[in-house]
């Protein structure tokens, strides 16, 4: 699977409705360290058929980063069910990532 | 048996992928594994003006793609995983990652540092709530809001100016009564209208409900602490090096350093030390590049004598 970015309007069906947990990763274009795991994150979506992998530009999605009380980038969120389970804030490896599942 | 490298680099800052570059150019069969992308600490920073060659300055996560493309256009291979356990003392070396074991007849160590934290007890679990290290990441957060940079050194004075361009005051604890921040510096914060200074003064404690509201500080020449409120506080206090995977095999100093000369020598032969993991004086980007460049050379005599 790969990353699918969500935002505002299909945040609620892709991420809140998802049967699957969801991996949500906050991130912007000015920001290195959201660049440099990046490619983890396209790792694990692509490796990880059981979640699903989303991606919001906190730029474009202003909204959807105060409703989720985004004040670090990058911001990894796990949500299941509609709710937030894990989340994890700052540059981790992707073993530290896996385990917030 | 995998295959056997002639090198492997841990880590993909300047050091390691400039040590790569020239082990690849002279024939050496090269894998660098890094955890993230290439370009470790300076991938932090939008705006480098002091790495020679150009001259409008270059952002931190593109230069270290442009090395990391330098390297693996001699045949650089590129490994993305974490290091968890080294045995480095045999004549094949063994770098094992969660996934694979790797093994190499050399290895360069370009680890680097990573930020270091005050060692407050709430400070963790604030990361993101107010607490961060990086202002070029979070700064926009705090857009027209007042904010406290911790530190008086290069990086500290970095962010207090670009933090002054966005929030509505910039408050710089720092425990001397002089920035150590080069000159450049000096003026720029000086004349800006929203950057006040606390000289003398240590954060003790941070103060949060849900988010920070302010930190209390202590004045160290007069013994007196006190509240100051604010909405975020950068904490830009130095770096210590990424060795916890090193200590115990090799040579480190006190402050967890490897130990090498210019040579870039360790205590281990057949392993050499790059970058700002190395005990040296001066750590920016060109001299750990300069460090990857010994390093190679170092690493190619050994190989060639055994």
């Amino acid at each position: 699977m790969s990353v699918l970015a969500v935002n505002k309007n299909n945040f609620q069906k892709e991420v809140l409705e998802s049967d699957r947990p969801v991996l949500v990763d906050f991130w912007a274009g000015w920001c290195g360290p959201c660049k440099s795991i990046s490619p983890i994150i396209d790792e694990i979506a692509a490796e990880n058929s059981e979640i699903k992998v989303c991606k919001v530009n906190i730029d474009e999605e202003q909204e959807l980063a105060s409703k989720f009380h985004i004040m670090s980038i990058p911001t990894i969120l796990v949500i299941k069910g509609g709710k937030v389970v894990n989340k994890s804030v700052g540059i981790k490896p992707k073993n530290q990532i896996l385990e917030l599942l | 048996m995998g295959k056997i490298y002639d090198v492997i680099v841990i880590g993909g800052g300047p050091a390691g992928y400039t040590s790569a570059i020239y082990t690849t150019r002279a024939g050496f069969d090269t894998l660098v594994v890094e955890k993230f992308s290439a370009g470790g600490q300076m991938t932090q920073t939008s705006q480098i003006d002091n790495y020679p060659g150009f001259p409008d300055g270059v952002d931190g996560f593109d230069l270290g793609s442009k090395i990391q493309q330098g390297a693996e256009r001699f045949g650089a291979e590129t490994f993305q995983a974490e290091v968890i356990d080294v045995d480095l003392k045999d004549k094949i070396k063994k770098i094992t990652t969660p996934d694979r074991v790797l093994l190499a007849r050399s290895v360069i160590v370009a680890t680097g540092a990573e930020h270091r934290q005050l060692g407050l007890e709430n400070e963790e679990e604030l990361i993101g709530r107010g607490v961060g290290y990086c202002a070029a990441c979070d700064g926009m957060f705090y857009k027209g809001k007042t904010v406290v940079v911790i530190g008086g050194g290069n990086s500290a004075a970095a962010d207090a100016l670009l933090l002054s361009k966005i929030c509505k005051k910039v408050i710089v604890v720092h425990r001397r009564d002089t920035l150590k921040a080069e000159k450049f510096y000096h003026e720029p914060l000086f004349k800006a209208q929203n950057v006040e200074f606390e000289w003398n003064s240590t954060v003790c404690e941070i103060l949060a409900d849900n988010n920070v509201t302010g930190v209390r500080i202590k004045d160290l020449v007069k013994g007196k602490e006190r509240e100051i409120s604010t909405d975020g506080v950068f904490i830009s206090i130095g770096r210590h090096p990424q060795t916890q995977l090193f200590r115990g095999q090799m040579d480190v100093d006190k402050n967890g350093y490897i130990i090498a000369d210019e040579t870039t020598k360790t205590s281990i032969n057949g392993v050499f030390a790059a970058g700002d993991v190395r005990t040296k004086i001066v750590r920016q980007i060109v001299s750990a590049a300069a460090d990857g460049a010994a390093a190679a050379h170092f690493a190619e005599e050994y190989l060639a004598n055994i």
